[in-house]
């Protein structure tokens, strides 16, 4: 692998020269580097570009990486991979995307990840997004996750767009089995002319299913940021959203929450808010020594931490 | 020391708040200000503070004219201020906002030595967000940890009671006691409850945008009770508990 894609992941998957674990490393569509572990198989996809990743049933304690970098531009790198979680595997699941452009040309990376998880599984997913490189070419990253969680199963989603990036459309879409949980962390930041479009959608088809969606974003400069939930319950199930956006300069965003009711038990909420930061807030971090600037800085910085 | 010369402030819509306030408050003295609600002891605090900036007037501290200083550039002086009431920030832990008083990173057992003089422990704290999950009385309780945890030349609190259980409420006492035998600098505590006015070296009247009374504490005292048409009713003489 090039060096760009060595700094890209470190910033992506917190990479220190190894991974522990399996992994995969996609650079600029090509793999560079493949491990395969006892318990977790990775398999190049016959009929699409990407990979199956296997991992055993009762599985625990182990870690997949699976980051893609885009090192330049003039880069269109679509890929497919499938995650199928045995029965009571416990894993955890790095997937970070980096784009690093120095000209005037496009780069894109359009992830389309699926989880199948077996009864009683449990799986941390983290991804992070970054968009890095001097080029005036458009960095673009359209994720889309699509899982589907069987009995008792529990994904955790750790999702951030840290900088960088201008365009993404982020689509998530899940189906929960009885007593499964879905908990979904989501944190982007926009700066100067970039734009975020993000989209959820989980239909909660088991009884005693949950989800906790909680999307926290900043938009800075000229930005623009799209938020689109949709949460159906059609058993007995709890679901919360929660939608906080900061906005500076000229941002913008539009937050449209959907709850959808399809059973008497079941319990839906939503929570909004949008606004800039608080005067009150910069107030009393510069009662501690700070400049304006640098309290700002500290406040978004823990908003999206 | 902290100096007031001829201290005027008018709210933005022109009410006249503060009217040509003069103060001394010595190094190594806690002086506890007073006064009725509207009084503009708040109004006050911030002036030193430099939230609000006064319309004419002049600030000295230990020698230094910082009237024209900002916020920033007197906290850096040495200047902290405990708000009434405390802000919240989503995603800011306890932990973090601490440390960012202080200024540098903290051990555990620093973070708790802060807490515990506010009555709370630590561990139980130390990662959670400074948001809404917190109650009134939590919250105020960390404003004042991070006032603690900074290193003052003159401290500010304002109201510190206000929201404070009876519990925390006695160790708070204690806490400020222990402030004012070991102050470097000195302190300004804004409040109308007997059991800090009882531990101050100096008490202040502030009234009507004036000071009404200044003295030692047992001939404030004695002016309080007895003469509230002096003052206007001010003061809580036994806890609001």
């Amino acid at each position: 692998m090039n060096e760009i894609t060595k700094d890209l992941l470190r910033e992506i998957s917190d990479w220190d020269g190894e991974f522990k674990g399996a992994y995969n490393i996609r650079e600029d569509g090509q793999c560079v580097g493949r491990v395969s572990s006892k318990n977790i198989r990775i398999e190049t996809k016959k009929d699409k570009p990407g990979l199956e990743i296997f991992i055993a049933p009762g599985t625990k304690d182990e870690t997949v990486s699976i980051p893609a970098c885009v090192t330049h531009g003039d880069v269109d790198d679509l890929v497919y991979n499938d995650f199928f979680v045995g029965d009571n595997a416990d894993v955890i699941i790095v997937a970070g995307c980096g784009i690093h452009t120095e000209t005037g040309e496009p780069a894109r990376h359009n992830g389309i990840h699926r989880f199948f998880l077996g009864k009683g599984a449990k799986v941390k997913y983290l991804e992070k997004h970054i968009g890095k490189g001097h080029g005036t070419g458009l960095r673009y990253i359209d994720p889309v996750t699509e899982a589907e969680l069987d009995e008792d199963s529990v994904l955790e989603m750790d999702t951030a767009q840290i900088g960088g990036v201008d365009r993404t459309t982020r689509v998530t879409k899940a189906e929960l089995g009885a007593r499964s949980k879905l908990l979904i962390r989501e944190r982007i930041l926009t700066e100067k002319d970039q734009t975020a479009k993000t989209e959820f959608k989980v239909e909660m088809n088991g009884k005693d299913s949950g989800v906790d969606l909680i999307s926290r974003s900043v938009a800075r400069d000229n930005s623009h940021q799209e938020y689109h939930s949709v949460i159906v319950g059609n058993a007995p199930c709890t679901g919360h959203s929660e939608c906080d956006a900061i906005i500076s300069e000229n941002g913008k965003v539009d937050a449209a929450p959907e709850l959808h009711a399809r059973d008497n038990d079941a319990a839906l909420i939503h929570e909004a808010a949008i606004g800039k930061i608080a005067g009150e807030q910069i107030l009393k971090l510069r009662t501690l020594g700070m400049t304006e600037e640098e309290a700002e800085a500290t406040i978004i910085d823990g908003f999206l931490n | 020391m902290l100096r007031l010369e001829n201290i005027t402030w008018s709210t933005p819509d022109g009410m006249n708040v503060l009217r040509d306030l003069e103060l001394d408050v010595p190094d190594g003295k806690l002086v506890v200000i007073t006064g009725p609600n509207g009084g503009g002891k708040t109004s006050l605090a911030k002036i030193i503070a430099g939230i609000y900036k006064q319309d004419s007037g002049r600030i000295i501290l230990n020698g230094t004219d910082i009237t024209e200083m900002d916020i920033t550039e007197r906290a850096k002086l040495g200047i902290s201020f405990a708000f009434q009431q405390p802000v919240r920030f989503k995603g800011i832990t306890v932990r973090k906002l601490i440390e960012l008083a202080a200024g540098e990173k903290l051990s555990l057992d620093k973070i708790c030595s802060y807490m515990s003089k506010v009555g709370l422990c630590a561990e139980e704290y130390i990662d959670r967000e400074v948001n809404s999950t917190l109650s009134g009385g939590e919250i105020k309780r960390i404003e004042i940890a991070t006032v603690l945890a900074r290193h003052s030349v003159l401290t500010v609190f304002d109201e510190p009671e206000a929201g404070i259980d009876l519990w925390s409420f006695a160790n708070l006492i204690k806490t400020f006691e222990d402030i004012r035998n070991n102050l470097d600098g000195s302190m300004i505590i804004i409040s109308h409850q007997e059991r800090i006015l009882r531990i101050a070296d100096e008490i202040v009247i502030v009234a009507d945008g004036t000071i009404k009374a200044h003295g030692k504490p047992d001939e404030m005292m004695k002016l309080l009770l007895e003469n509230n048409s002096v003052t206007g009713k001010c003061f809580r003489q036994e806890e609001m508990f």
